[in-house]
C-alpha cells in the first residue's frame, strides 16, 4: 500500500492544473440540454482535444493521451477542481469508447474513437424502450439483416443527449423469436440516416435532455454491428461495469461538490442564520462519504492497474454515488432556506441557483444507469449470494 | 500509489483466518463466557504462537515489526472470528504506546513479554471511566492530567462493572500516580496519549469491518436455509435489499478502515478524522446490520442459544469502546466543518510540487 503520488503523476497533475487554469471558459458554459449550451461545450470539448486532454487513459491513435487510469484520476480532480464543464459526450468517451476498445475492430477502432474523443461526433444512448426499462432484456426493437444492411424498426426512449447527438448506440433484437437476452445485436447508428425520427423529450428541469428515437425501416450498414451478432447482451454488460463501477462518475464530482457544501455551511453559519444541528452532522457525513467513494474507486483503481476487472461491486458504487449526491444538494437547499427554490436567474439567486439544478439533476441518478433497486438484485444475488428464487 | 494490500499481506490475512476458524470457534468463545476471567491463557499462548501479539513489536524486542497496515486485516479476522482478548488493547495499542514512548527501560522489560504472549497490558482512555480487560493485565497503562504512567496491577484498586457483553470485562481502576511508574509528562504525554487513542480508535473500527462481514455471511445463510411460504426468504426482495443496503455501507466503511490504518502506520497529519470517520462508519454500520441480522432471523435470532448474539454483542460492545458514534461524529464535524484539525481530501488537493 503506498498513498503516495509519484513524481511523475504530480507532474502531470501540474501540467493539467496550469492547462485548465488557462483555459477554462471564466463564465459558465449554458446547459448542453439547450442548443446553443450543446454547441458551447462541443466548441469546448474540440479546445480540450487540442491541448490533449479530452481522454486521458486512451491511446494516443485514438485520440487519447495514452496515460493510466491513476492519471486519469488525478486529472479529473484537477478538472473539477477548475469548475470545467460538463461532459458533453460521456455516454461516448466513458461508456461507448471502452466497449469499442473491448470489443470493436481496428476499422471501427480508427473509424469512432479519433472523433468520439474531439466530440465532434457526439453520442446518444439507445437502451430503454418504452416496455424495456428496468427489464432491459424485453427489448423489442427490431434488426433484420439484408445484404450488407441492417433494416431496423421499432422506438427507443430516454435516449440521453438524443435532441443533438449525431450518434446512437444500442442493443436490438437481430433474432426472430429470441427471447430475454438472447438474439440481441449491439449496432450503432447515426442519428440522420434516412428512417431515424427523433422526438426531444423535455425533462424534469423543462429542458430537452433525451429524446425518442423512432426507427421505421431505417437502414443501418452491417459493419456498424459492434461484437458479434446475438451476443449484444455480454457486449452492452461490458459498457454497465464501466458505468456504474467507475468513469461515468468520477469521486473528484463528489468531493468538489463536498467542498461546495461545506463553504456554504460556514458562509450560512457566518451570515448569523439558524441552522438545525442535524445538517452540520449531515453536512461533515457527506464530505466523509465522499472521501469513501474516493478512497474506494482508488482501490478499484489499483486493483484493475494489476490485471483486476470491475464486477457486480460495480452495483455498490452506483447505489452509493447516486444517494449520496442527492443527500449533498437536499443539504445544500436546506442551508439556503428560501433563495433555495430560486433558478439561476433570478437576481437575487447570486450564484446559489446551481444549487437548485444540481438537485433537479441529482434525482435522476437513482434512476439512470440501472434503476438502484436492480443493483440491490444484483448485490443480492451476485455478491452476497442469496438465492435468485 | 497503490491502494492494495501485498500478497504476503493477505496470506497473513488467510492464515489468521484458518487459525481462528480452528481455534476461535463459537463454542471457544460461549466456553469463555462462564468462566471468572473470560480469558484464557491458554489461547493467549496461542496467538502468540501465531505472532499476533507480537506483530507491532520491533524485531529487536522479540517481534515481527509489521505495521498497522499489515495489522488491518489480522484485526478485521479477529472481528470476524468473535475474539474478545485484549488484541486491540495490548498488541496494538500498548505494543505502539511502549515502543513510543523512549522509556526504554520499560519498554525492554514488557514489549519482548507481550511478543511472547506472557504479558496483557490495558490501556486507559479519556472516553471512558473503565478500563476494558483490567482484571487480567499485568501492566496498566494510566492517565494522570497529561501524564502516562505504566503501573503493574499489584498497585491498582479495581471494581469489576458488569456489561452488556460477557465477553467484555469492564474494571473502575483506583490508583496513585507515583514518581515510580511515570512513563511520559507534558508534550510528549499528550502525543503518546492521541496516539494510543487514534490507534485504539482505528483497531476498534478494523474488528467492527469484521464483525459486519461475519453478520452479514450467516443471515445470508440463514436466509437461504429457511423457507416459508415454501420457497427461501432470502428471495424475497425485502429481505435481499435490506442486507444488500447494508453491504453498501460495509464496502465504503472497509475503504475508510484501510485508510485508517495507513494514516496511523504513518502518524499522517489527518489521522485522527481518518479514524473517527472509519470507526463511525464501521460503528453504525455493525449496530444497523446487528438490527438487520435479528430482523432475519426472526424469532430464532432473539434467543440466547442462537449464536447471532455473539455478534451482536461484539457490535455493541466495540461501538462503546474507544469513544461512541456521537463523539466521532462530533470529531468529524469539528474537523470537516470548523477546521478544528486537518481534513484533507484524499487526492483532490495534493498541492502541485
Amino acid at each position: 500500500m503506498e498513498l503516495d503520488f509519484t513524481s511523475d503523476q504530480v507532474a502531470f497533475r501540474k501540467e493539467a492544473r496550469s492547462w485548465l487554469e488557462a483555459n477554462v471558459p471564466s463564465e459558465p458554459l449554458e446547459s448542453f440540454d439547450s442548443k446553443e449550451g450543446f454547441d458551447q461545450h462541443c466548441e469546448w470539448e474540440k479546445k480540450l482535444q487540442g491541448g490533449g486532454w479530452a481522454m486521458v487513459p486512451w491511446p494516443v491513435e485514438y485520440g487519447g493521451r495514452g496515460a493510466d487510469l491513476l492519471h486519469w484520476l488525478v486529472f479529473e480532480e484537477e478538472y473539477y477542481r477548475a469548475g470545467a464543464p460538463g461532459r458533453v459526450n460521456q455516454n461516448g468517451i466513458f461508456l461507448l469508447g471502452p466497449t469499442i476498445m473491448e470489443y470493436g475492430t481496428d476499422e471501427q477502432k480508427k473509424r469512432f474513437l479519433p472523433k468520439m474523443a474531439s466530440s465532434e461526433e457526439v453520442w446518444a444512448q439507445g437502451w430503454s424502450e418504452p416496455n424495456a426499462g428496468s427489464d432491459m432484456a424485453n427489448i423489442q426493437a427490431t434488426a433484420v439483416l439484408e445484404g450488407d444492411e441492417y433494416v431496423i424498426n421499432g422506438q427507443k426512449t430516454w435516449a440521453s443527449r438524443g435532441a443533438y447527438a449525431h450518434w446512437l448506440f444500442g442493443m436490438f433484437r437481430t433474432e426472430p423469436d429470441s427471447k430475454r437476452h438472447n438474439g440481441l445485436t449491439f449496432i450503432l447508428c447515426p442519428l440522420d440516416a434516412p428512417g431515424v425520427t427523433v422526438r426531444p423529450i423535455d425533462k424534469l428541469s423543462g429542458k430537452p435532455a433525451f429524446a425518442e428515437v423512432f426507427f421505421d425501416n431505417a437502414r443501418v450498414k452491417a459493419e456498424n454491428r459492434l461484437g458479434p451478432a446475438g451476443e449484444g447482451w455480454s457486449v452492452a454488460m461490458a459498457t454497465a461495469g464501466f458505468e456504474r463501477g467507475l468513469m461515468l462518475r468520477s469521486p473528484a464530482r463528489f468531493q468538489n461538490t463536498a467542498r461546495k457544501l461545506v463553504e456554504l455551511y460556514r458562509e450560512t453559519e457566518a451570515q448569523g442564520e439558524f441552522i438545525d444541528s442535524r445538517v452540520r452532522d449531515e453536512v461533515a457525513r457527506c464530505w466523509a462519504d465522499s472521501e469513501a467513494y474516493t478512497l474506494n474507486t482508488y482501490q478499484t483503481v489499483s486493483r484493475l492497474l494489476s490485471g483486476g476487472k470491475i464486477g457486480a461491486e460495480a452495483s455498490l458504487n452506483k447505489i452509493f454515488w447516486s444517494e449520496l449526491d442527492i443527500k449533498m444538494h437536499e443539504l445544500a437547499l436546506e442551508l439556503l432556506g428560501a433563495r433555495g427554490e430560486l433558478l439561476p436567474s433570478a437576481p437575487a439567486a447570486k450564484g446559489v441557483g446551481e444549487w437548485l439544478d444540481g438537485y433537479i439533476f441529482a434525482l435522476a441518478g437513482p434512476i439512470y444507469a440501472g434503476a438502484n433497486e436492480v443493483q440491490k438484485n444484483i448485490i443480492a444475488e451476485r455478491i452476497l449470494g442469496l438465492p435468485r428464487k | 500509489m497503490d491502494f492494495s494490500f501485498s500478497e504476503d499481506q493477505m496470506l497473513l490475512q488467510q492464515t489468521v483466518r484458518d487459525f481462528l476458524e480452528g481455534e476461535c470457534t463459537v463454542e471457544h468463545v460461549r466456553s469463555m463466557w462462564d468462566t471468572d476471567t473470560a480469558r484464557s491463557p491458554e489461547f493467549w499462548g496461542k496467538l502468540a504462537e501465531i505472532g499476533i501479539p507480537g506483530l507491532l513489536v520491533s524485531e529487536d524486542h522479540g517481534g515481527l515489526g509489521m505495521s498497522e497496515v499489515d495489522m488491518v486485516l489480522v484485526l478485521e479476522e479477529t472481528g470476524r472470528a468473535g475474539t474478545a482478548e485484549p488484541v486491540i488493547h495490548t498488541a496494538c495499542v500498548a505494543a505502539q504506546l511502549l515502543q513510543e514512548s523512549g522509556n526504554d527501560a520499560v519498554a525492554k522489560e514488557w514489549l519482548p513479554k507481550i511478543a511472547e504472549g506472557s504479558a496483557i497490558v490495558a490501556v486507559q482512555h479519556d472516553q471512558s471511566p473503565f478500563v476494558s480487560d483490567a482484571h487480567v493485565a499485568d501492566l496498566l497503562i494510566l492517565n494522570s492530567g497529561d501524564a502516562v504512567h505504566a503501573v503493574p496491577r499489584a498497585d491498582v484498586q479495581l471494581t469489576e462493572q458488569a456489561n452488556n457483553d460477557p465477553a467484555k470485562r469492564l474494571s473502575s481502576v483506583e490508583w496513585t500516580p507515583r514518581a515510580g511508574t511515570l512513563l511520559a509528562d507534558g508534550d510528549a504525554a499528550r502525543a503518546l496519549q492521541a496516539a494510543a487513542f487514534d490507534r485504539g480508535v482505528f483497531a476498534a473500527a478494523a474488528q467492527l469491518l469484521g464483525v459486519c462481514q461475519q453478520l452479514s455471511e450467516m443471515t445470508v445463510l440463514y436466509a437461504t436455509q429457511r423457507k416459508q411460504f415454501g420457497v427461501p426468504i432470502g428471495s424475497f426482495q425485502a429481505v435481499k435489499h435490506m442486507l444488500a443496503e447494508e453491504k453498501v455501507q460495509t464496502e465504503y466503511g472497509r475503504s475508510h478502515v484501510y485508510r485508517a490504518a495507513h494514516s496511523v502506520a504513518n502518524a499522517a497529519p489527518s489521522r485522527a478524522v481518518d479514524v473517527s470517520m472509519a470507526k463511525r462508519a464501521m460503528a453504525e454500520n455493525a449496530v444497523s446490520l446487528a438490527k438487520t441480522a435479528l430482523q432475519v432471523h426472526g424469532a430464532l435470532g432473539y434467543t440466547w442459544e442462537q449464536d447471532l448474539h455473539v455478534w451482536m454483542r461484539r457490535a455493541w460492545s466495540l461501538d462503546t469502546a474507544w469513544g461512541n458514534t456521537a463523539f466521532h461524529r462530533a470529531r468529524v464535524s469539528a474537523a470537516v466543518i470548523d477546521g478544528a484539525f486537518p481534513a484533507i481530501p484524499f487526492g483532490y488537493e495534493v498541492p502541485a510540487a
